[in-house]
Protein backbone atom coordinates (compact mmCIF):
# COMPACT_ATOMS: atom_id res chain seq x y z
CA UNK A 1 0.00 0.00 0.00
CA UNK A 2 0.93 3.60 -0.48
CA UNK A 3 1.04 4.20 3.27
CA UNK A 4 4.05 1.95 3.64
CA UNK A 5 5.70 3.51 0.63
CA UNK A 6 5.28 6.99 2.07
CA UNK A 7 6.43 5.81 5.47
CA UNK A 8 9.60 4.69 3.84
CA UNK A 9 9.80 8.06 2.12
CA UNK A 10 9.45 9.79 5.46
CA UNK A 11 12.34 7.81 6.83
CA UNK A 12 14.54 8.79 3.92
CA UNK A 13 13.72 12.48 4.13
CA UNK A 14 13.75 12.72 7.93
CA UNK A 15 15.42 15.91 9.09
CA UNK A 16 14.95 17.82 5.83
CA UNK A 17 12.02 19.88 4.61
CA UNK A 18 9.24 17.35 4.08
CA UNK A 19 5.99 18.00 2.28
CA UNK A 20 3.42 15.27 2.23
CA UNK A 21 0.27 17.35 2.24
CA UNK A 22 -1.84 14.61 0.70
CA UNK A 23 -0.82 11.79 3.05
CA UNK A 24 -3.54 12.79 5.48
CA UNK A 25 -6.14 11.70 2.95
CA UNK A 26 -4.85 8.14 2.55
CA UNK A 27 -7.38 5.47 3.36
CA UNK A 28 -5.78 2.90 5.70
CA UNK A 29 -7.11 -0.30 7.23
CA UNK A 30 -7.60 0.36 10.92
CA UNK A 31 -6.43 -3.04 12.20
CA UNK A 32 -3.50 -3.74 9.92
CA UNK A 33 -3.55 -5.69 6.72
CA UNK A 34 -2.80 -4.56 3.21
CA UNK A 35 -5.91 -4.97 1.20
CA UNK A 36 -8.97 -2.77 1.45
CA UNK A 37 -12.07 -4.79 0.69
CA UNK A 38 -15.46 -3.07 0.61
CA UNK A 39 -16.15 -4.25 4.17
CA UNK A 40 -12.69 -3.53 5.64
CA UNK A 41 -12.77 -1.35 8.75
CA UNK A 42 -10.65 1.66 7.82
CA UNK A 43 -9.97 5.14 9.11
CA UNK A 44 -12.97 6.15 6.98
CA UNK A 45 -15.09 3.84 9.11
CA UNK A 46 -13.61 5.27 12.30
CA UNK A 47 -14.23 8.91 11.45
CA UNK A 48 -17.66 8.29 9.99
CA UNK A 49 -18.51 6.39 13.15
CA UNK A 50 -17.25 9.31 15.21
CA UNK A 51 -19.43 11.68 13.25
CA UNK A 52 -22.42 9.39 13.97
CA UNK A 53 -21.50 9.53 17.65
CA UNK A 54 -21.16 13.31 17.51
CA UNK A 55 -24.60 13.62 15.92
CA UNK A 56 -26.14 11.23 18.46
CA UNK A 57 -24.43 13.15 21.25
CA UNK A 58 -25.77 16.47 20.07
CA UNK A 59 -29.20 15.59 18.75
CA UNK A 60 -30.19 12.67 21.00
CA UNK A 61 -28.22 12.88 24.26
CA UNK A 62 -28.19 16.68 24.19
CA UNK A 63 -31.97 16.83 23.95
CA UNK A 64 -32.75 13.91 26.28
CA UNK A 65 -34.20 16.15 28.99
CA UNK A 66 -36.70 17.75 26.55
CA UNK A 67 -36.51 20.90 28.62
CA UNK A 68 -38.77 23.86 27.95
CA UNK A 69 -35.83 26.03 28.90
CA UNK A 70 -33.05 24.28 26.98
CA UNK A 71 -29.57 23.41 28.20
CA UNK A 72 -26.60 24.45 26.07
CA UNK A 73 -26.39 21.25 24.08
CA UNK A 74 -30.14 21.19 23.58
CA UNK A 75 -29.96 24.79 22.36
CA UNK A 76 -27.39 23.83 19.75
CA UNK A 77 -29.48 20.86 18.65
CA UNK A 78 -32.55 23.07 18.37
CA UNK A 79 -30.52 25.69 16.54
CA UNK A 80 -29.39 23.10 13.97
CA UNK A 81 -32.95 21.85 13.62
CA UNK A 82 -34.38 25.33 13.20
CA UNK A 83 -31.61 26.36 10.81
CA UNK A 84 -32.17 23.48 8.39
CA UNK A 85 -35.96 23.47 8.84
CA UNK A 86 -36.20 27.15 7.98
CA UNK A 87 -33.85 26.69 5.06
CA UNK A 88 -35.97 23.88 3.61
CA UNK A 89 -39.17 25.86 4.19
CA UNK A 90 -37.87 29.15 2.79
CA UNK A 91 -35.89 27.84 -0.17
CA UNK A 92 -37.75 24.71 -1.26
CA UNK A 93 -41.23 25.61 -0.06
CA UNK A 94 -43.73 24.21 2.43
CA UNK A 95 -44.36 21.01 0.47
CA UNK A 96 -40.65 20.15 0.71
CA UNK A 97 -40.93 19.70 4.48
CA UNK A 98 -41.38 15.95 4.06
CA UNK A 99 -37.81 15.84 2.73
CA UNK A 100 -36.57 17.61 5.85
CA UNK A 101 -35.18 14.50 7.62
CA UNK A 102 -33.29 13.60 4.45
CA UNK A 103 -31.77 17.07 4.10
CA UNK A 104 -31.07 17.21 7.83
CA UNK A 105 -29.17 13.92 7.51
CA UNK A 106 -27.00 15.37 4.74
CA UNK A 107 -26.38 18.59 6.65
CA UNK A 108 -25.58 16.92 9.96
CA UNK A 109 -23.26 14.39 8.34
CA UNK A 110 -21.34 17.01 6.33
CA UNK A 111 -21.08 19.54 9.13
CA UNK A 112 -19.95 16.98 11.72
CA UNK A 113 -17.50 15.32 9.31
CA UNK A 114 -16.09 18.72 8.37
CA UNK A 115 -15.56 19.77 11.96
CA UNK A 116 -14.20 16.39 13.05
CA UNK A 117 -11.81 16.58 10.09
CA UNK A 118 -10.39 19.77 11.59
CA UNK A 119 -9.15 17.93 14.69
CA UNK A 120 -5.39 17.37 14.53
CA UNK A 121 -4.42 13.87 13.31
CA UNK A 122 -7.98 13.27 12.14
CA UNK A 123 -9.25 12.11 8.80
CA UNK A 124 -11.60 14.34 6.81
CA UNK A 125 -14.11 12.00 5.20
CA UNK A 126 -15.73 14.82 3.25
CA UNK A 127 -12.45 15.56 1.49
CA UNK A 128 -12.93 12.40 -0.57
CA UNK A 129 -14.68 12.48 -3.89
CA UNK A 130 -15.96 8.98 -3.19
CA UNK A 131 -18.03 10.45 -0.35
CA UNK A 132 -19.15 13.71 -1.91
CA UNK A 133 -19.94 12.13 -5.28
CA UNK A 134 -22.25 9.66 -3.56
CA UNK A 135 -23.90 12.47 -1.62
CA UNK A 136 -24.31 14.63 -4.72
CA UNK A 137 -25.55 11.73 -6.84
CA UNK A 138 -28.05 10.80 -4.15
CA UNK A 139 -29.37 14.36 -4.25
CA UNK A 140 -29.35 14.39 -8.06
CA UNK A 141 -31.22 11.09 -8.35
CA UNK A 142 -33.72 11.99 -5.65
CA UNK A 143 -34.44 15.36 -7.19
CA UNK A 144 -34.82 13.91 -10.70
CA UNK A 145 -37.09 11.09 -9.55
CA UNK A 146 -39.17 13.41 -7.38
CA UNK A 147 -39.43 15.85 -10.28
CA UNK A 148 -40.81 13.22 -12.64
CA UNK A 149 -43.07 11.62 -10.04
CA UNK A 150 -44.56 14.96 -9.00
CA UNK A 151 -44.85 16.63 -12.38
CA UNK A 152 -44.69 13.79 -14.90
CA UNK A 153 -43.48 15.00 -18.30
CA UNK A 154 -44.13 18.54 -17.08
CA UNK A 155 -40.80 18.32 -15.26
CA UNK A 156 -39.12 18.73 -18.66
CA UNK A 157 -40.59 22.26 -18.64
CA UNK A 158 -37.62 23.05 -16.41
CA UNK A 159 -35.49 22.95 -19.57
CA UNK A 160 -37.96 24.76 -21.81
CA UNK A 161 -37.67 28.46 -20.92
CA UNK A 162 -41.14 29.65 -21.92
CA UNK A 163 -40.33 33.28 -21.18
CA UNK A 164 -37.59 33.37 -23.85
CA UNK A 165 -38.23 33.97 -27.58
CA UNK A 166 -39.22 30.77 -29.37
CA UNK A 167 -36.10 30.75 -31.57
CA UNK A 168 -33.81 30.83 -28.54
CA UNK A 169 -35.60 28.11 -26.62
CA UNK A 170 -33.89 25.05 -28.15
CA UNK A 171 -30.48 26.57 -27.49
CA UNK A 172 -31.48 27.52 -23.94
CA UNK A 173 -32.88 24.02 -23.47
CA UNK A 174 -29.51 22.55 -24.43
CA UNK A 175 -27.72 24.85 -22.00
CA UNK A 176 -30.23 24.06 -19.26
CA UNK A 177 -29.82 20.32 -19.79
CA UNK A 178 -26.04 20.57 -19.66
CA UNK A 179 -26.21 22.70 -16.52
CA UNK A 180 -28.63 20.21 -15.00
CA UNK A 181 -26.24 17.32 -15.53
CA UNK A 182 -23.24 19.35 -14.36
CA UNK A 183 -24.99 19.95 -11.03
CA UNK A 184 -23.84 16.74 -9.29
CA UNK A 185 -20.29 17.34 -10.52
CA UNK A 186 -20.07 20.88 -9.14
CA UNK A 187 -22.05 19.90 -6.09
CA UNK A 188 -19.57 17.18 -5.13
CA UNK A 189 -16.30 18.77 -6.24
CA UNK A 190 -17.11 22.03 -4.43
CA UNK A 191 -17.31 20.28 -1.06
CA UNK A 192 -14.44 17.84 -1.42
CA UNK A 193 -12.24 20.41 -3.14
CA UNK A 194 -12.71 23.01 -0.42
CA UNK A 195 -12.03 20.62 2.42
CA UNK A 196 -9.11 18.94 0.67
CA UNK A 197 -7.48 22.24 -0.34
CA UNK A 198 -7.80 23.71 3.14
CA UNK A 199 -6.33 20.65 4.82
CA UNK A 200 -3.52 20.42 2.28
CA UNK A 201 -2.62 24.09 2.79
CA UNK A 202 -2.55 23.54 6.55
CA UNK A 203 -0.14 20.64 6.04
CA UNK A 204 2.09 22.68 3.74
CA UNK A 205 2.32 25.48 6.31
CA UNK A 206 3.01 22.86 8.97
CA UNK A 207 5.85 21.54 6.79
CA UNK A 208 7.44 25.02 6.80
CA UNK A 209 7.41 24.99 10.59
CA UNK A 210 10.41 22.64 10.43
CA UNK A 211 12.62 25.60 9.42
CA UNK A 212 13.38 27.54 12.60
CA UNK A 213 13.49 30.97 10.92
CA UNK A 214 10.08 30.68 9.29
CA UNK A 215 8.40 28.66 12.00
CA UNK A 216 6.81 31.61 13.91
CA UNK A 217 5.33 32.87 10.66
CA UNK A 218 4.26 29.35 9.83
CA UNK A 219 2.48 28.93 13.16
CA UNK A 220 0.68 32.24 12.67
CA UNK A 221 -0.30 31.18 9.16
CA UNK A 222 -1.57 27.82 10.40
CA UNK A 223 -3.63 29.56 13.06
CA UNK A 224 -5.13 31.95 10.54
CA UNK A 225 -5.79 29.16 8.04
CA UNK A 226 -7.36 27.07 10.77
CA UNK A 227 -9.75 29.89 11.59
CA UNK A 228 -10.64 30.14 7.94
CA UNK A 229 -11.11 26.38 7.73
CA UNK A 230 -13.53 26.46 10.66
CA UNK A 231 -15.60 28.91 8.65
CA UNK A 232 -15.24 26.83 5.49
CA UNK A 233 -16.30 23.68 7.35
CA UNK A 234 -19.61 25.28 8.21
CA UNK A 235 -20.10 27.27 5.03
CA UNK A 236 -19.53 24.26 2.78
CA UNK A 237 -22.07 22.22 4.72
CA UNK A 238 -24.45 25.16 4.42
CA UNK A 239 -23.80 25.56 0.69
CA UNK A 240 -24.28 21.85 0.03
CA UNK A 241 -27.57 21.88 1.96
CA UNK A 242 -28.97 25.04 0.45
CA UNK A 243 -28.12 23.83 -3.08
CA UNK A 244 -29.96 20.62 -2.26
CA UNK A 245 -32.94 22.75 -1.28
CA UNK A 246 -32.68 24.78 -4.49
CA UNK A 247 -32.59 21.62 -6.60
CA UNK A 248 -35.52 20.24 -4.66
CA UNK A 249 -37.47 23.42 -5.33
CA UNK A 250 -36.81 22.94 -9.06
CA UNK A 251 -38.16 19.42 -8.80
CA UNK A 252 -41.30 20.44 -6.93
CA UNK A 253 -42.00 23.62 -8.91
CA UNK A 254 -40.27 23.28 -12.31
CA UNK A 255 -41.77 26.43 -13.84
CA UNK A 256 -39.33 29.25 -14.46
CA UNK B 1 -17.77 -9.37 -6.43
CA UNK B 2 -17.36 -6.77 -9.10
CA UNK B 3 -15.86 -4.27 -6.67
CA UNK B 4 -13.07 -6.63 -5.85
CA UNK B 5 -11.96 -6.82 -9.45
CA UNK B 6 -12.21 -3.02 -9.58
CA UNK B 7 -10.09 -2.82 -6.51
CA UNK B 8 -7.55 -5.15 -7.94
CA UNK B 9 -7.31 -2.90 -10.98
CA UNK B 10 -7.13 0.10 -8.68
CA UNK B 11 -4.18 -1.33 -6.76
CA UNK B 12 -2.27 -1.73 -9.97
CA UNK B 13 -3.06 1.83 -11.04
CA UNK B 14 -2.11 3.15 -7.65
CA UNK B 15 1.18 1.38 -7.64
CA UNK B 16 1.98 3.23 -10.84
CA UNK B 17 1.13 6.67 -9.42
CA UNK B 18 2.02 6.35 -5.75
CA UNK B 19 2.25 9.95 -4.50
CA UNK B 20 -0.76 11.46 -6.34
CA UNK B 21 -4.10 12.34 -4.84
CA UNK B 22 -5.46 9.60 -2.56
CA UNK B 23 -8.89 10.90 -3.59
CA UNK B 24 -8.34 9.55 -7.09
CA UNK B 25 -7.31 6.11 -5.85
CA UNK B 26 -10.43 4.33 -7.01
CA UNK B 27 -9.42 1.06 -5.33
CA UNK B 28 -10.90 2.15 -2.00
CA UNK B 29 -14.04 3.85 -3.37
CA UNK B 30 -16.09 0.74 -2.73
CA UNK B 31 -15.00 0.73 0.88
CA UNK B 32 -15.74 4.42 1.39
CA UNK B 33 -19.09 4.24 -0.37
CA UNK B 34 -20.11 1.21 1.68
CA UNK B 35 -19.27 2.88 4.98
CA UNK B 36 -20.80 6.16 3.84
CA UNK B 37 -24.09 4.44 3.06
CA UNK B 38 -24.02 2.69 6.44
CA UNK B 39 -23.31 6.04 8.13
CA UNK B 40 -26.04 7.88 6.27
CA UNK B 41 -28.62 5.19 7.00
CA UNK B 42 -27.71 5.20 10.70
CA UNK B 43 -27.83 9.00 10.89
CA UNK B 44 -31.10 9.05 8.96
CA UNK B 45 -32.77 6.62 11.34
CA UNK B 46 -31.38 8.26 14.46
CA UNK B 47 -32.56 11.67 13.27
CA UNK B 48 -35.93 10.76 11.79
CA UNK B 49 -36.94 8.27 14.51
CA UNK B 50 -35.55 9.90 17.66
CA UNK B 51 -33.97 13.31 17.39
CA UNK B 52 -36.19 15.26 15.00
CA UNK B 53 -39.58 14.24 16.46
CA UNK B 54 -38.23 14.95 19.92
CA UNK B 55 -36.94 18.41 19.01
CA UNK B 56 -40.13 19.17 17.08
CA UNK B 57 -42.16 18.19 20.16
CA UNK B 58 -39.99 20.33 22.43
CA UNK B 59 -40.26 23.33 20.11
CA UNK B 60 -44.03 22.89 19.75
CA UNK B 61 -44.39 22.53 23.49
CA UNK B 62 -42.33 25.65 24.07
CA UNK B 63 -44.36 27.56 21.50
CA UNK B 64 -47.54 26.33 23.19
CA UNK B 65 -46.27 27.34 26.61
CA UNK B 66 -45.30 30.78 25.38
CA UNK B 67 -48.65 31.26 23.67
CA UNK B 68 -50.49 30.10 26.78
CA UNK B 69 -48.44 32.34 29.02
CA UNK B 70 -49.08 35.34 26.81
CA UNK B 71 -52.80 34.54 26.74
CA UNK B 72 -52.85 34.13 30.53
CA UNK B 73 -51.00 37.42 30.93
CA UNK B 74 -53.51 39.17 28.65
CA UNK B 75 -56.35 37.68 30.65
CA UNK B 76 -54.83 38.79 33.94
CA UNK B 77 -54.28 42.25 32.53
CA UNK B 78 -57.92 42.45 31.45
CA UNK B 79 -58.98 41.24 34.88
CA UNK B 80 -56.82 43.86 36.58
CA UNK B 81 -58.37 46.54 34.36
CA UNK B 82 -61.84 45.32 35.24
CA UNK B 83 -61.01 45.31 38.93
CA UNK B 84 -59.68 48.83 38.68
CA UNK B 85 -62.83 49.98 36.93
CA UNK B 86 -65.00 48.28 39.53
CA UNK B 87 -62.97 49.92 42.29
CA UNK B 88 -63.28 53.35 40.72
CA UNK B 89 -66.99 52.83 40.26
CA UNK B 90 -67.41 51.73 43.87
CA UNK B 91 -65.44 54.75 45.01
CA UNK B 92 -67.56 57.13 42.95
CA UNK B 93 -70.73 55.45 44.19
CA UNK B 94 -69.62 55.71 47.79
CA UNK B 95 -68.75 59.36 47.30
CA UNK B 96 -72.11 60.13 45.76
CA UNK B 97 -73.87 58.23 48.50
CA UNK B 98 -71.92 60.07 51.17
CA UNK B 99 -72.82 63.39 49.61
CA UNK B 100 -76.47 62.35 49.53
CA UNK B 101 -76.36 61.35 53.16
CA UNK B 102 -74.69 64.61 54.12
CA UNK B 103 -77.27 66.66 52.22
CA UNK B 104 -80.11 64.65 53.75
CA UNK B 105 -78.72 65.08 57.24
CA UNK B 106 -78.25 68.76 56.63
CA UNK B 107 -81.83 69.16 55.46
CA UNK B 108 -83.12 67.15 58.43
CA UNK B 109 -81.12 69.20 60.89
CA UNK B 110 -82.25 72.40 59.20
CA UNK B 111 -85.88 71.33 59.49
CA UNK B 112 -85.47 70.39 63.13
CA UNK B 113 -83.69 73.65 63.77
CA UNK B 114 -86.47 75.61 62.09
CA UNK B 115 -89.10 73.84 64.16
CA UNK B 116 -87.14 74.44 67.36
CA UNK B 117 -86.56 78.09 66.45
CA UNK B 118 -90.26 78.64 65.75
CA UNK B 119 -91.17 76.94 69.00
CA UNK B 120 -88.65 78.99 70.93
CA UNK B 121 -89.88 82.19 69.24
CA UNK B 122 -93.47 81.34 70.19
CA UNK B 123 -92.45 80.59 73.77
CA UNK B 124 -90.45 83.78 73.98
CA UNK B 125 -93.43 85.76 72.61
CA UNK B 126 -95.77 84.13 75.11
CA UNK B 127 -93.38 84.79 77.98
CA UNK B 128 -92.93 88.42 76.90
CA UNK B 129 -96.69 88.93 76.77
CA UNK B 130 -97.07 87.37 80.21
CA UNK B 131 -94.33 89.58 81.60
CA UNK B 132 -95.87 92.66 80.06
CA UNK B 133 -99.21 91.75 81.61
CA UNK B 134 -97.52 91.24 84.97
CA UNK B 135 -95.72 94.55 84.66
CA UNK B 136 -99.01 96.25 83.74
CA UNK B 137 -100.65 94.68 86.77
CA UNK B 138 -97.78 95.76 88.98
CA UNK B 139 -97.89 99.21 87.50
CA UNK B 140 -101.68 99.42 88.06
CA UNK B 141 -101.17 98.13 91.58
CA UNK B 142 -98.48 100.77 92.16
CA UNK B 143 -100.71 103.57 90.90
CA UNK B 144 -103.48 102.48 93.28
CA UNK B 145 -100.95 102.29 96.11
CA UNK B 146 -99.63 105.72 95.22
CA UNK B 147 -103.22 107.06 95.27
CA UNK B 148 -103.85 105.55 98.69
CA UNK B 149 -100.49 106.72 100.04
CA UNK B 150 -100.99 110.20 98.51
CA UNK B 151 -104.48 110.44 99.97
CA UNK B 152 -103.22 109.38 103.42
CA UNK B 153 -100.25 111.70 103.14
CA UNK B 154 -102.46 114.57 101.97
CA UNK B 155 -104.94 113.95 104.81
CA UNK B 156 -102.10 113.87 107.37
CA UNK B 157 -100.55 117.02 105.90
CA UNK B 158 -103.94 118.76 105.94
CA UNK B 159 -104.50 117.62 109.54
CA UNK B 160 -101.11 118.87 110.53
CA UNK B 161 -101.99 122.24 109.07
CA UNK B 162 -105.04 122.26 111.40
CA UNK B 163 -107.88 121.62 109.14
CA UNK B 164 -109.81 118.64 108.18
CA UNK B 165 -109.87 117.49 104.68
CA UNK B 166 -112.72 115.61 103.36
CA UNK B 167 -111.88 112.47 101.65
CA UNK B 168 -113.73 113.34 98.45
CA UNK B 169 -111.83 116.45 97.60
CA UNK B 170 -108.44 114.87 98.43
CA UNK B 171 -109.11 112.06 96.13
CA UNK B 172 -110.25 114.40 93.39
CA UNK B 173 -107.14 116.50 93.82
CA UNK B 174 -104.92 113.47 93.64
CA UNK B 175 -106.73 112.21 90.55
CA UNK B 176 -106.22 115.64 88.96
CA UNK B 177 -102.48 115.60 89.84
CA UNK B 178 -101.96 112.06 88.70
CA UNK B 179 -103.41 112.89 85.31
CA UNK B 180 -100.87 115.53 85.37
Amino acid sequence: MSSEATAAGHAEEAGGLVFHPMDQFIVKPLFGGDTIEWYTVTNVTLWMGLSILAIIGLMVLGTRRRAIVPSRSQSIGELAYGFVYKMVEDVAGKDAIKFFPYIMTLFMFIVSANFLGLLPMSFATTSHFAVTVVLALAVFLTVTIVGFVKNGVGFLGLFWVSSAPLALRPILALIEIISYFVRPVSHSIRLAGNIMAGHAVLKVFAGFAAIAVVSPLSVVAITAMYGLEVLVAFIQAYVFTILTCVYLKDALHPSH
Amino acid sequence: MATQTHEAAGHAAEAASAPGMPQLDFSNWGNQIFWLLVTLVVIYFVLSRIALPRIAAVLAERQGTITNDIAAAEELKAKAGEAEQAYNKALADARAQAQGIVAEAKAEIQAELDVATAKADAEIAAKAAESEKAIAEVRAGAVEAVKVVAADAAAEIVAAMGSTADEKSVTAAIEARMKG
